[in-house]
């Protein structure tokens, strides 16, 4: 085998082991958090795919950086009661922002008949 | 002398049992020893002797008039007084009390104008005359047991009281205790059954005669349909209903003729110096909540809207204003104004004010304003004029600049004169210039509205937004009448549909008391039955399992009607309450195994309101969770209500 190839066959390996592992590890915060998101009561203002509505903000598609809501969550003082570390851990919140994350965004208004006429 | 008599009736009963029983052993006898009759001699006489002509007449002829009652009854009177002011339906839930008046309304009356529609709460009874009054413009009668069906109306005359929609309800009482029958009738009587209801009834009266109550009820009817609008009660002395007509005061009772009375309107120098405010600012807004009692109301809004160039914040508790006009506004539209016109408003201090239940100020929340120093307020409202003290429907206290207590709509014609009266060359050129940027805004806000209302599309549980645009999308070829929309479904029918015509959306409970969307839906049905208009109604899970027998009723009288379930199986405003509290507290709220907090779910088991609609005759089904099936069952279910009948669909939904 040339050395080209072994080079190539090792960036693949290389690829082959490190993505995957990461993308699980999105995969199972994701699931962890779209159960956290529940028990958590975040879908009672923000619905089951953080749509939002007139009792919440939209949270979903493209959620706001973890590092916002690490913030906004702990501290707000609107119409959202805020979450202390003791009713929502560290881990909760990251892994809601996962599942957050992996909602995927949905169809224009445009593309909606329903919508569009 | 009791004791005699008591002893005579005694040894009487004894002796006619006693009777009873032996013949009722000889019949059994004859019936059950066939076998024994053969072994015995024959009888030498007929065992039976033919009737004689007298005793045949009294067992198969027409037995004659009893007689009890002489004369006419005072109850077939007051069917009179009820016929004269042409009220076509009386939904009621039986009850001795009005047993007189019942009978007569079903024979003497024939059963129509007012046709008795059967109920099985008083409380649908109600809700049911007050969604009807919101289509029709005409107020429905309805008849409760003077205790204890007064107490079960009490909610829903509460919500008619707050959304000023005029109902007339009759309590049947035995008034005079000397006459009064022992037992139910005794705990169901009082000295004053309207003493309950007083605090939320424009009027109440107790008729001693068949004048006086052909009087009341007029005068009841007049005050109930003179803005501001009310529920109004009468006690109905059961005695009263029994006795004969006599003649009062050396003559017979009279019907009074019906007259309407003009509503009250404003001030002509307060209209004025309304018109001078409006026309002088700069970035006017109509705030508008009850103003169009009519479809009349809604043309004249247009007419001011567009002669001011003003943006209209329709508040939603009647169809006041358009949707598709370009000058129908948000909400926040209030943030720039310079001069603001509430029309009708249930709650101006909540208009120009926020609240943030934060939990900031102990626990109170916070409050701050939505408008800029210096707003000048003006109020046309004619809940002014009868404000009472002990419920707060009034709301928080707000200072107004020009305050008129007088109603909205017959106010209008006269300040729209005002207004074109006040509006100088260079005015009429600055107002005109405002249009362009109105246009923009709205179409602005029409796509902001319609991308958040794309957002969860196709999710399971079905997103409120998709619930009430496929609903839309089957009734919209019809003529449609939104006759309900409880449990909040993030106001997108308002936000969404074309409303135009005023019974295209008839508003919300007014009180906010739980249990009305069901029957107000059936009542406002009946009255878009009988104008052949299509009827479509949200109907919340919570507010459905309040008083589901109204299903009953609206299959019993052939009602029409597309009820469309935003189930969320839960109680959600109150789940976020909870919520809320939690977090205040730095606790972790208590689920007890369920989605929402403890005593807020309705899950586990899941209740299955296709099945009970289907049980009370509806066509019903469900449930459906995913907005594919839920297009298919909108068709079969549109074509059912078309021929006559009530359909349900129960859809499991996002919370809000």
């Amino acid at each position: 085998m040339k050395l080209h190839n072994i080079l190539a066959l090792l960036v693949a390996m290389a690829g082959l082991m490190g993505t995957p592992v990461h993308a699980q590890s999105d995969v199972a915060a994701a699931e962890k958090g779209k159960a956290a998101f529940v028990q958590n009561g975040c879908w009672q203002c923000h619905g089951f795919l953080g749509q939002g509505g007139v009792a919440g903000a939209k949270l979903a598609p493209e959620p706001k950086p973890l590092e916002y809501y690490n913030v906004f969550v702990r501290y707000s003082n609107g119409p959202m009661p805020p979450y202390s570390e003791k009713v929502l851990s560290k881990q909760d919140l990251s892994d809601i922002h996962a599942y957050l994350k992996s909602i995927p965004k949905g169809l224009d208004y445009k593309s909606i008949p329903l919508l569009s006429q | 002398m009791a004791d005699d008599k008591e002893t005579k009736t005694a040894v009487g009963r004894r002796h006619f049992l006693g009777g009873v029983i032996a013949s009722g052993a000889a019949t059994a006898g004859a019936v059950l020893a066939p076998a024994a009759q053969a072994a015995e001699p024959k009888p030498t006489k007929p065992a039976v002797l033919p009737p004689s002509a007298h005793g045949a007449a009294a067992e198969t002829g027409v037995p004659p008039d009893l007689g009890r009652i002489k004369g006419t009854p005072g109850s077939d009177f007051m069917v009179d007084v009820i016929k004269s002011l042409d009220i076509k339906y009386l939904p009621s839930n039986c009850a001795s009390s009005f047993r007189a008046l019942h009978e007569s309304l079903i024979d003497y009356g024939g059963n129509t104008t007012p046709e008795f529609l059967t109920c099985m709460h008083e409380e649908s009874a109600v809700a049911m005359a007050h969604g009807y009054f919101k289509i029709a413009g005409k107020p429905l009668i309805t008849l409760c047991h003077g205790t204890v069906g007064l107490q079960h109306a009490s909610m829903a005359m509460y919500n008619a009281w707050c959304d000023r929609v005029p109902v007339i309800v009759v309590g049947g009482n035995d008034t005079d205790a000397a006459y009064r029958p022992p037992g139910v009738p005794t705990f169901h009587a009082a000295q004053d059954i309207n003493a309950m209801v007083r605090d939320y009834t424009k009027w109440d009266d107790a008729p001693v005669s068949l004048q006086h109550f052909s009087q009341s009820f007029i005068r009841a009817y007049k005050i109930a349909m003179t803005p501001p609008y009310g529920p109004v009660a009468i006690s109905l002395d059961a005695a009263l209903q029994m006795a004969p007509v006599h003649p009062h005061a050396g003559q017979m009772p009279y019907i009074p003729r019906y007259i309407p009375t003009s509503p009250p309107q404003g001030d002509s120098g307060a209209v004025k110096e309304a018109a001078r405010l409006l026309v002088l600012a700069d970035n006017p807004v109509i705030v508008a909540d009850r103003a169009a009692r009519t479809p009349a109301g809604i043309a004249l809004l247009v007419e001011l809207a567009e002669l001011l160039q003003a943006k209209v914040i329709d508040q939603g508790s009647r169809m006041n204003f358009p949707r598709t006009h370009y000058l129908s506004s948000p909400a926040g539209s209030l943030a720039n104004a310079d001069v603001i016109l509430g029309l009708e408003l249930s709650d101006f201090w909540a208009t120009v004010n926020s609240y943030t239940d934060n939990g900031d100020n102990d626990g109170h929340g916070v409050n701050g304003t939505r408008i800029k120093p210096n707003t000048k307020l003006i109020s046309i409202n004619a809940v002014d004029l009868i404000t009472k003290s002990n419920y707060q429907d009034f709301q928080r206290f707000q200072v107004i600049d020009v305050q008129m207590a007088a109603d909205a709509q017959a106010t209008l014609p006269a300040l729209i004169e005002a207004v074109k009266a006040a509006i100088s060359k260079d005015r009429r050129d600055a107002i005109v210039n405002r249009a362009d940027a109105a246009k923009k805004a709205y179409a602005e806000e029409m796509a902001r509205t319609r991308t958040a209302a794309a957002l969860g599309w196709d999710a399971s549980p079905i997103s409120t937004a998709r619930l009430v645009m496929e609903t839309f999308d089957a009734v919209k070829h019809l003529d449609w009448s939104l006759v309900a929309s409880e449990g909040n479904v993030s106001n997108w029918p308002n936000r969404l549909w074309p409303m135009e015509k005023h019974h295209h959306w008839i508003g919300r409970s007014g009180g906010y008391g739980v249990g009305y969307g069901a029957p107000a839906s059936v009542g406002a049905a009946l009255a878009n039955r009988d104008l052949g208009r299509f009827s479509v109604s949200i109907q919340s899970d919570g507010d459905l399992m309040y008083a589901p027998g109204v299903l009953w009723t609206a299959a019993k009288h052939k009602i029409p009607l597309l009820s469309v379930m935003h189930n969320n199986r839960g109680y959600h405003q109150e789940v976020m309450h909870l919520q809320r509290l939690a977090n205040f507290r730095n606790r972790k709220v208590n689920l007890g195994g369920d989605m929402g907090p403890v005593g807020t779910s309705i899950e586990k088991p899941d209740i299955e309101y296709h099945k009970l609609a289907e049980s009370m005759g509806w066509w019903a089904k469900g449930p459906i969770k995913d907005a594919a099936a839920l297009r298919v069952a909108l068709k079969e279910a549109v074509e059912v209500v078309k021929s006559g009948h009530p359909a349900l669909l129960n859809v499991w939904t996002q919370p809000r």
